[in-house]
């Protein structure tokens, strides 16, 4: 087991709405916030395991890790921008995509 | 010898100046709709998996994007009905988020439709007469022409007979269905080149022969992307009873050449590249003169048919000048603005060709609401024979408008968000979705294109500076077209950030170039800086009525690289 660099999540598309989800305890949610952060190399795989079973069970599309960081309230944040994107929705209209009903509308950093 | 049948076209349409689906048509774009539904329900059942769904999505235009699926319609050439235009409304409100994006390839993208709901929205396009066939994958891509098509004070053939010919041509071609890459072709046949010709893969120019016989000047290797390369001559005059046998050669000698090793290499303008002209040539006449030309025989008779359905509206007999329009002018400044910048000649007297700028200041350019869109489809009913085209520079062009009426369709367009007067000016940035949508981008472009557009926003100061194209892509693949542009911008992702290349002198027309890079990239806000340090350069060095790239190709790319860089050391945070 080894310490990973910076903590990763599970990314993937919805199968039918095509919308950004996020692994969870509870299966795949759209909000970010709920996901599971695996911290080492045994728990990224094991999220990748479900994420390829999830793709052959036909519910979603895409996946793929990425790395967050830890927020003060201990939820995770993607580091790169793209992944900021997918979180809220598109930048230029702040009344689409999750951001429209998440409240995190703001400045992609 | 023909399938189609135009005593069966499917509807009325007086006057007749757009192509009609005769039952032949139809029963192809219905076919395909039935076909793409039940792929959606076998996926959605779990009959098939993404990897053997997913080239069937693409050839019927869906991609999946960074927040949801997005269904890419093609406008064949730019030209829609009123009546189309209301259908995509429709569909925007609902299966949409009541709006649409209209592309720099005369296509209309939907930014968030269901997957479920995408054989509906489908069907919905086939009751009028459009379908999302071949905008995607490694196919003929939609042809394109000039958006003043037909009207141009300029031309000397519409274009759009042959890109219609084309267009049947090349639908579900069984031998370019499974090209190297993706494949497109633009049609011009004006004195000016508004199709940008020179940067497809095949640009065809209509010109008439040493006897005045119809043909084509025949332009091939051109693209933009990750090597952008003007496209080469390679048949002087194309005569057009040869046309589809000579494009077949091409299309033959790219299929069995291409590379299909590397995607990024496998575009028809790397082949021509790396072979060269000379070589390129000899091989395109040599599958030419050996293969059977006969299945692809001019059909003068079927180019006829096709050509009949783009016969000019009934238009009056005017005079060229309108006094009710120079009133109209006198007596309102911001529609003189409007009058002066967007309006452009027509071949008929009395008219005048219009364009509706979808690029308000500070608005995302090419977007329209549904509201918008049927405001354009009243006005082009009620001042312009119902037709209208969408340009690859995000626009909409109300094409037989009279001169008498502009005052009235300007007083219509106004409300509705559409009477922004800078059509050809700085503020009329063409810009691809970026990183706001779109998955293969590395950096956004709407935000810098906003953000330039903001700050030249002063009406005189642009008409000041006068025509001047900016392009933004939000990748290398360039669909903002920014290697063609007076000032070209290309967002990339540098040490995890969005940073942006400038590049200047790229020429979309028939004098086409390909911009230089001016230095190291820069970020999202020192981008609108940069431009306004090059902006007021060429002011100050402009002669006369200079444009900006006839200045830059006067001084050079260092002068322009020079002074920026000054800017830079004299405390100018670039």
């Amino acid at each position: 087991m080894a310490l990973l660099k910076n903590p990763k999540i599970l990314v993937a598309s919805d199968l039918r709405l095509g919308e950004a989800l996020f692994l969870g305890p509870e299966g795949w949610t759209p909000d970010c916030l709920a996901a599971t952060v695996a911290h080492d190399d045994v728990e990224a795989a094991a999220l990748e395991a479900r994420g390829k079973s999830d793709v052959a069970a036909n519910r979603v599309v895409d996946v793929y890790l990425t790395e967050v960081e830890i927020g003060p309230d201990g939820s995770p944040v993607p580091l790169h921008y793209r992944e900021k994107m997918r979180i809220r929705g598109p930048s230029v209209r702040p009344d689409l995509g999750k951001q429209a009903w998440l409240g995190q509308s703001g400045d992609v950093k | 010898m023909t399938a189609h049948d135009p005593n069966q076209a499917r509807r009325p349409n007086s006057p007749t100046t757009t192509y009609l689906y005769d039952n032949y048509d139809a029963a192809f774009v219905r076919e395909r709709v039935s076909e793409f539904r039940e792929q959606v329900r076998r996926r959605l059942a779990g009959a098939t998996t993404e990897d053997e769904f997913r080239p069937f999505r693409l050839m019927n235009g869906l991609y999946l994007q960074l927040h949801a699926y997005m269904l890419r319609v093609a406008i064949p050439y730019g030209v829609l009905t009123a009546r189309q235009m209301r259908r995509l409304a429709e569909i925007a409100d609902k299966w949409d988020k009541g709006y649409g994006h209209f592309t720099t390839r005369q296509n209309l993208q939907f930014n968030w439709p269901k997957l479920a709901d995408v054989p509906d929205i489908l069907e919905a396009l086939a009751d009028v007469e459009m379908h999302a066939i071949q905008t995607s994958g490694n196919c003929i891509r939609n042809v394109t022409a000039d958006h003043f098509a037909g009207v141009a004070a300029d031309e000397h053939e519409d274009p759009r007979p042959t890109a219609e010919f084309l267009r049947q041509w090349s639908s579900l071609h069984p031998e370019f269905s499974f090209l190297p890459r993706k494949f497109k072709i633009a049609v011009s046949g004006a004195d000016e080149d508004r199709a940008a010709i020179k940067v497809h893969d095949i640009g065809l120019r209509i010109v008439r022969g040493p006897d005045s016989e119809p043909g084509y000047q025949v332009v091939a290797g051109g693209g933009l992307g990750r090597s952008p390369f003007v496209g080469k001559l390679v048949r002087e005059f194309l005569p057009r009873e040869d046309l589809l046998a000579y494009l077949e050669a091409i299309l033959r000698v790219y299929n069995r050449f291409g590379r299909r090793d590397n995607k990024y290499k496998a575009r028809i303008k790397i082949l021509v590249h790396e072979t060269g002209l000379d070589q390129i040539k000899a091989e395109i006449e040599s599958e030419f003169a050996a293969m059977d030309r006969s299945p692809f025989a001019h059909d003068a008779e079927e180019f006829a048919r096709i050509a009949s359905y783009f016969a000019p509206p009934p238009y009056e007999t005017l005079p060229a000048h309108s006094a009710t329009l120079e009133a109209a002018k006198k007596e309102n400044r911001a529609f003189a603005a409007f009058a002066e910048v967007n309006i452009s000649p027509h071949k008929v007297d009395g008219y005048a060709i219009v364009t509706v700028s979808l690029k308000p200041i500070g608005g995302i350019p090419g977007d329209a609401t549904s509201a918008q869109m049927r405001a354009l489809a009243e006005a082009s009913e009620k001042f312009g024979f119902g037709e209208l085209r969408v340009s690859h520079e995000q626009n909409i062009i109300l094409p037989h408008v009279k001169k008498d009426d502009l005052h009235a369709l300007w007083k219509m367009l106004e409300p509705a968000g559409l009477a922004t007067a800078n059509a050809g000016l700085l503020t009329d940035i063409i810009s691809c979705p970026g990183l706001d949508y779109c998955s293969l981008a590395t950096a956004r472009s709407i935000p810098i294109a906003q953000a330039i557009s903001r700050r030249f926003q002063d009406p005189e100061r642009q008409r000041l500076i006068g025509k001047l194209g900016i392009k933004i892509s939000g990748c290398i693949n360039a669909c903002g077209h920014h290697h063609v542009g007076a000032i070209g911008i290309l967002g990339l992702e540098k040490k995890g950030r969005e940073s942006y290349q400038i590049t200047l002198g790229g020429d979309p027309s028939l004098s086409a170039s390909i911009g230089e890079l001016l230095g190291p990239g820069v970020s999202a806000d020192q981008v609108a800086d940069v431009i306004e340090h090059i902006v007021d350069f060429y002011l100050s060095e402009r002669r006369g009525d200079e444009r900006f790239i006839d200045t830059w190709r006067r001084l050079g790319h260092a002068r322009f690289k020079d002074a920026v860089r000054r800017e830079g050391e004299y405390g100018a945070d670039i």
